[in-house]
């Protein structure tokens, strides 16, 4: 833990930036792990919401501070300070040819669900997830719907006791 | 043959062992399970080799509130690692929030949580409104914290009346419907429906409150805390109502925290955390309310901290009643409220404008933003990203009840399994919002 917390303090700044009045961090994959454990350290108690979003189609965004390279996925976490009362949100850039990033499962253990919808509907890797599997869609299911290249209804609904002609 | 096939049971023990650790999560695949649920026999003496086997429990079960369907690990009636698996409401709603304008999106939120839609309107709305950066009439806002209290109440009567239900008293299921159908039926005065209502949209409300709806509010107030008290004769004091909740399902409010769970789940450990009094959004801050708290975290407090919370939401609804200020129920920014039908005939930009907000939708600035409500399940959170374009670019709602569901294996571990059905009834998810 604190070799985590030394790096985290070696290491440059996390760039932060706000949007709409909300405090947003922006760490690289490598810092991602230790920013948030030193956030929950500090007191950050509750990792409410885990999302990404598919920038595929919107890749000009304005909203990153300098220094940070956009990537077509972003992995967006936000944490709760109840005794402060704050929130902050980070926002990780993760690139296309390799989706993947560390699991937040050994810090805040109610990722986990959060973790496999995003695995499930983006197709992002959580290094290290006990549990790394689909969850709101079947066990076989191809492709991840939510990304920005899986056109709405592009996959034709099949029901297992239809037959193929009528 | 013989030594082969005790050889091969032997090492499928092994594995057996392996799986299963001391966690309470079952965490395998449907495949996986479904291997592990045929009971191995000793295939010399015909003896049973292992008491545990996996049961399925739903995704039609009536206790499973919709379709939660449950992967259970049991010796005899224990219930030790267990699995909710969801998705089967599953209908891409996040997906389709991509390809509605911003004043269609309420429509598509409010079918997420079905017990109290007006709280996933209100979220989105909230959102939407950051992002716009538009402030919204005074009296708007009232009239939106007026319908989500009453959202409240009602979300809170039918988690009573499935919850009595669930626990054999099924009297209390007729009794909570109907106090709920009260509520109903002024949400169909207001909004034209009794459930999924669109009233809440980015710049206001839908319409104004009808005439007389002093009176309406006042009828509610008379009837519905009497009939609480009769709840608290019909249950509090009843055995077996007790027996089946007091001590079941524990949770630490650590515990809480560290799964995430937000909402009456979490107070009923103790803690003390309500958005309403802690982020104060709407007018919150102008009205005199309590945090309900529990003291054991078990399934009895759950149900009280909830009872409890319906006689503050109408507390918070009574107070409405006399501050409610005069004024206009929606923005009147012409970009993002449609002019009124009178207007239309005898104004060309008025006409453009109704023209354009119904076609095309109106845009909203490139930023992403995070907005939060306290639903009767918890925090709910809707997150949204826009790239400028009348559409979000992306729109994602933070379900207290996706959250929630994962104290399931937690709650139930080591418990038999007719306390399963009591703690799924406890932490009152509803599918829609889980799913999405």
């Amino acid at each position: 833990m604190s070799d985590t917390e030394a790096t985290v303090e070696e290491a440059a700044p996390v760039p932060a930036s706000t949007s709409c009045g909300q405090s947003v961090l922006h760490p690289g994959r490598d810092a991602y792990l230790g920013t948030v454990e030193s956030l929950r350290n500090e007191g950050y108690c509750s990792a409410i919401d885990l999302t990404v979003v598919d920038y595929l189609t919107h890749p000009g965004r304005t909203d990153l501070p300098e220094g940070i390279e956009p990537e077509r996925f972003e992995v967006v976490v936000g944490l709760i300070d109840h005794a402060r009362r704050t929130r902050i949100r980070l926002r990780v850039q993760v690139p296309a040819d390799d989706p993947t990033v560390p699991s937040l499962f050994d810090l805040f253990p109610g990722t986990e669900a959060m973790e496999r919808e995003a695995f499930d509907l983006f197709g992002v890797s959580f290094e290290g997830h006990p549990d790394h599997s689909r969850i709101l869609l079947p066990e076989d299911w191809v492709g991840h719907p939510l990304r920005k290249d899986e056109g709405i209804g592009a996959i034709p609904v099949q029901f297992k006791a239809a037959s193929e002609r009528r | 043959m013989v030594d082969e096939a005790v050889g091969a049971m032997d090492m499928g023990s092994d594995e057996r062992v392996r799986r299963r650790d001391r966690s309470a999560v079952l965490r395998m695949t449907e495949v996986e399970a479904a291997e592990l649920a045929i009971t191995p026999r000793n295939p010399i003496t015909g003896e049973v080799a292992d008491e545990r086997m996996i049961l399925n429990m739903g995704p039609a079960h009536p206790s499973t509130h919709g379709v939660l369907r449950l992967l259970l690990e049991m010796e005899g009636e224990t219930v030790l690692r267990s699995k909710p698996i969801i998705g089967y409401l599953h209908t891409g709603m996040e997906k389709t929030g991509e390809n509605l304008t911003f004043l269609q999106g309420p429509t598509n939120v409010t079918r997420m949580d079905y017990a109290s839609p007006l709280f996933s309107e209100l979220v989105f709305s909230l959102a939407t409104e950051q992002l716009l950066g538009i402030e919204v009439p005074t009296r708007a806002t009232w009239i939106r914290m007026l319908m989500c209290e009453l959202n409240r109440v009602s979300s809170h009567l039918l988690f009573q009346a499935t919850n009595g239900m669930d626990l054999g008293a099924v009297s209390m299921m007729i009794y909570g419907w109907r106090e709920r159908e009260e509520v109903l039926r002024f949400f169909e005065k207001v909004t034209g429906l009794r459930m999924n209502h669109n009233y809440i949209r980015p710049g206001g409300v839908a319409a104004d409150l009808p005439d007389g709806w002093q009176d309406d509010i006042r009828h509610l107030l008379e009837i519905i805390p009497p009939r609480l008290d009769e709840y608290e004769i019909l249950l509090n004091n009843q055995p077996i109502f007790r027996a089946r909740l007091q001590g079941v399902g524990v949770l630490e409010p650590a515990e809480a925290l560290a799964l995430s769970v937000t909402g009456p789940i979490l107070r009923a450990t103790g803690y003390d955390w309500d958005l309403r009094r802690d982020e104060p959004y709407l007018a919150y801050d102008q009205v005199d309310f309590d945090v309900v708290v529990g003291t054991c975290g078990d399934s009895f407090d759950r149900y009280a901290v909830r009872l409890e919370e319906i006689r503050q939401s109408l507390h918070i609804v009574e107070q409405i009643l006399d501050l409610m200020p005069d004024g206009d129920y929606r923005t009147q920014d012409k970009k993002v409220t449609p002019p009124p039908r009178a207007r239309i005939d005898e104004s060309m930009e008025a006409l453009i404008h109704h023209f354009k907000i119904f076609t095309e939708g109106f845009h909203v600035p490139e930023g992403e933003v995070y907005a939060a409500v306290e639903s009767p399940r918890g925090e709910l959170g809707c997150y949204i990203v826009s790239d400028g374009g009348p559409k979000p670019y992306r729109m994602h709602i933070r379900g207290p009840s996706f959250a929630n569901l994962q104290t399931l294996p937690h709650l139930m571990h080591g418990r038999l399994i007719a306390d399963a059905v009591a703690v799924i009834s406890s932490v009152d998810p509803i599918m829609g919002e889980v799913d999405r």
